[in-house]
């Protein structure tokens, strides 16, 4: 009887087994993190990343599978995650979430030909001399100088002051190319503040020190957490410039709690609003929100439409879930030059520099809603 | 010199949020003899509850502080039991080691409990600010409810551990566990009595610096709990009216460090005073020194 049992249950196994390897799905390893102070980005992309790949799915044709790993925005836990991932036999990395990770995970990936595609790493190092690299969100560069540029050509400020987060990779780098643009092209910075971490609350000094400059534009490469505490207790020192930011500061409006009207005014260049009208965002922020409680972010975003671009390549380019990444690699790397996704963030193509094209669009906060700024 | 004041002003508002929190800090040291590295966090709970009550269950701002304040108490006693409780005979290391990891758990459920995103925490107190001289100086609303709540704090807790009779007990067992409880006094109860005390502290530190400065996540407690430990030795830990001294020249400091040195330096700065400090004088400004007789 016992046998007869085992050999039911051997065959079942068989079957089942023969039955999954029909519609195997390719497997995207997603790194990001998951835990700790930056878990909220990490998620994010975690989230956004599976909803795409649950209407891909749903869609028929090829499978998708999102295997997702934690490291804590650190880079040696990212390449242990990435290593992890490789072992649990992920084809194509959608990684990482943040910038200082996914310098130390793409040079691994380079080094072993996997190919990865990072949702929201900003710093432009993170593609340079890589081909296997190629990114969704803008680089820093990027955003600083359309930012500089969009001030100047509509003439919102000549007095310019800039408070940002030296501790940030991402922060510096859209401060550093928004510098060099902004003398370019005659705007002068008055005051320049920096801070050193998200856990510092209190901004009074820094908005001393623009307030003395007599700054009519304050530039915010930062996100919108310690954003939200510079609006909050500008207003409560009396000061009222303009606040102009990129599209970290794209959150604000859906942060639990915050009071809009402190952002009434505020400027932003983002490719990403969930806000939107149109059915593609309405559609997702309603998915989003319906499974997770929350309203999406960028993040979600840049690692949907991630998802989505991996999926026009692989198409392409023919992968299958037996085909090992190193061997996924080249291929991949041709079909990106070729697609061309219409996605939350834009319509987007990508060229061999691995630097997506797609346009920034301008808003400005009125009545808690983003409105296209002319 | 308008100027000046101005950074002054913001100096003791900040300050008086690390004082606030190092009293419960300072207080649990002098009595449990212990350093309980989950006190900042045991504040970012009492935040979070407080804006569950007010955003969630629709409870108006006090309400939701006296709610905070029970559920933080419960905590506190809760910790204090589960956790530290089981190794008072243990090493100090151990019990040290014990509250970081209370500390890592406590912002680990946050996250599980209220998710990553960040919230944003409205003002309990909100009443605007005091505008002087045509606006140059402004204080706000919650920086001097900050100060009153420090000074009444402090004036009850020193009535309490000096008048009373469980105050005496706790006076009792800091200065010698051993003998306290030959005389009768239930040593357990008592430090279980100053965790609740300490804890039910953290719930209005909590509601107060989230007021002042309203960003609310997981990880919220921990900077601030760092420099509150920082003024809590600064002004001689163990030491109630140390703790409020401490906290506002520590965040006095920090702004004019910020102001007129770097505005990257503030917290470098913050750390030198208190290595010089401890350095100069190593029980802090008003920290006794105590003669073990052998």
């Amino acid at each position: 009887m016992k046998k007869i049992l085992a050999i039911a249950l051997a065959l079942a196994m068989m079957m089942t087994a023969s039955f999954a390897m029909a519609e195997e799905a390719i497997k995207i390893g997603v790194i990001g993190p998951m835990t700790g102070p930056y878990a909220v980005y990490g998620l994010a992309v975690q989230y956004g990343a599976q909803i795409a790949a649950e209407e891909i799915n749903a869609q028929g044709g090829i499978q998708l599978e999102i295997l997702a790993a934690d490291d804590q925005g650190d880079g040696e836990l990212g390449v242990n995650a990435y290593n992890d991932l490789l072992d649990d036999g992920a084809n194509i990395m959608l990684a990482t979430v943040t910038s200082g990770s996914c310098l130390a995970v793409s040079d691994v990936a380079y080094e072993e030909r996997v190919f990865m595609l990072t949702p929201s790493g900003s710093a432009d190092a993170i593609t340079v001399g890589k081909d296997n690299i190629y990114r969704v969100c803008f680089k820093d560069s990027a955003q600083g100088l359309a930012s500089a540029q969009y001030i100047a050509d509509h003439k919102l400020a000549t007095k310019i002051g800039v408070i940002y987060n030296n501790a940030l990779d991402y922060s510096i780098g859209i401060y550093n190319s928004f510098k060099t643009k902004a003398a370019e092209l005659g705007l002068e910075i008055v005051a320049e503040a920096a801070f050193s971490d998200d856990t510092n609350a209190d901004f009074s000094v820094q908005i001393s020190k623009m307030q003395e400059a007599g700054a009519e534009l304050v530039f915010l490469p930062i996100y919108y957490t310690p954003a939200s505490l510079i609006l909050s207790q500008s207003a409560s020192a009396g000061y009222s410039p303009i606040f102009f930011g990129v599209d970290g500061m794209d959150g604000i409006l859906t942060l639990e709690g915050f009071d809009k009207t402190l952002a009434e005014g505020v400027m932003l260049l983002t490719p990403f609003s969930a806000d939107a009208e149109d059915e593609l965002t309405r559609n997702f922020v309603a998915t989003y929100q319906a499974k997770y409680g929350e309203i999406p972010n960028q993040f979600a975003a840049d690692a949907y439409d991630g998802v989505y671009a991996l999926k026009a390549a692989i198409e392409l380019a023919g992968i299958t879930a037996d085909t090992a990444p190193e061997d996924a690699c080249d291929p991949m790397i041709a079909a990106m030059q070729q697609i061309e996704v219409a996605g939350l963030t834009g319509t987007m193509r990508w060229d061999a520099t691995g630097e997506v094209d797609k346009t920034p669009t301008a808003v400005v906060i009125k009545d808690g809603v983003y409105v296209g700024a002319k | 010199m308008i100027q000046f004041l101005s950074y002054l002003v913001n100096g003791i508002s900040l300050g008086s949020v690390y004082a606030i929190i190092a009293l419960g800090y300072s207080m649990v040291y002098g009595i449990a003899k212990m350093l309980n590295f989950a006190h900042g966090d045991v504040i970012m709970v009492g935040a979070f509850v407080s804006f569950s009550a007010t955003q969630y269950w629709g409870m108006s701002p006090l309400v939701s502080v006296v709610v905070a304040v029970a559920v933080c108490t419960l905590l506190g006693i809760l910790i204090e039991r589960l956790a530290y409780k089981p190794l008072r005979s243990a090493t100090s290391l151990a019990v040290l080691i014990t509250a970081i990891g209370m500390s890592w758990l406590l912002q680990n459920l946050a996250l599980l409990i209220w998710g990553a995103n960040p919230k944003s925490f409205t003002s309990i107190v909100n009443l605007g600010s005091i505008v002087l001289f045509d606006g140059q100086l402004r204080i706000t609303s919650e920086a001097i409810v900050t100060v009153l709540a420090n000074i009444v704090i402090m004036l009850v807790l020193t009535q309490f551990t000096g008048k009373t009779k469980m105050g005496k007990a706790m006076r009792a067992v800091s200065e010698d566990r051993g003998a306290a409880e030959l005389m009768g006094i239930n040593v357990n109860a008592t430090i279980s009595m100053t965790f609740a005390i300490g804890s039910g502290l953290a719930a209005i530190a909590g509601v107060l610096l989230c007021s002042a400065y309203p960003v609310l996540m997981p990880t919220t407690g921990s900077m601030p709990g760092i420099k509150a430990f920082t003024a809590a030795v600064f002004g001689g830990i163990g030491s109630i009216p140390g703790a409020l001294i401490g906290g506002l020249l520590l965040g006095i400091i920090e702004i004019l460090g910020k102001a007129y040195v770097s505005t990257e330096l503030g917290d470098a700065l913050v750390f030198a005073v208190l290595i010089i400090v401890l350095l100069v004088k190593p029980t802090g400004l008003l920290g006794k020194k105590v003669h073990e007789k052998v």
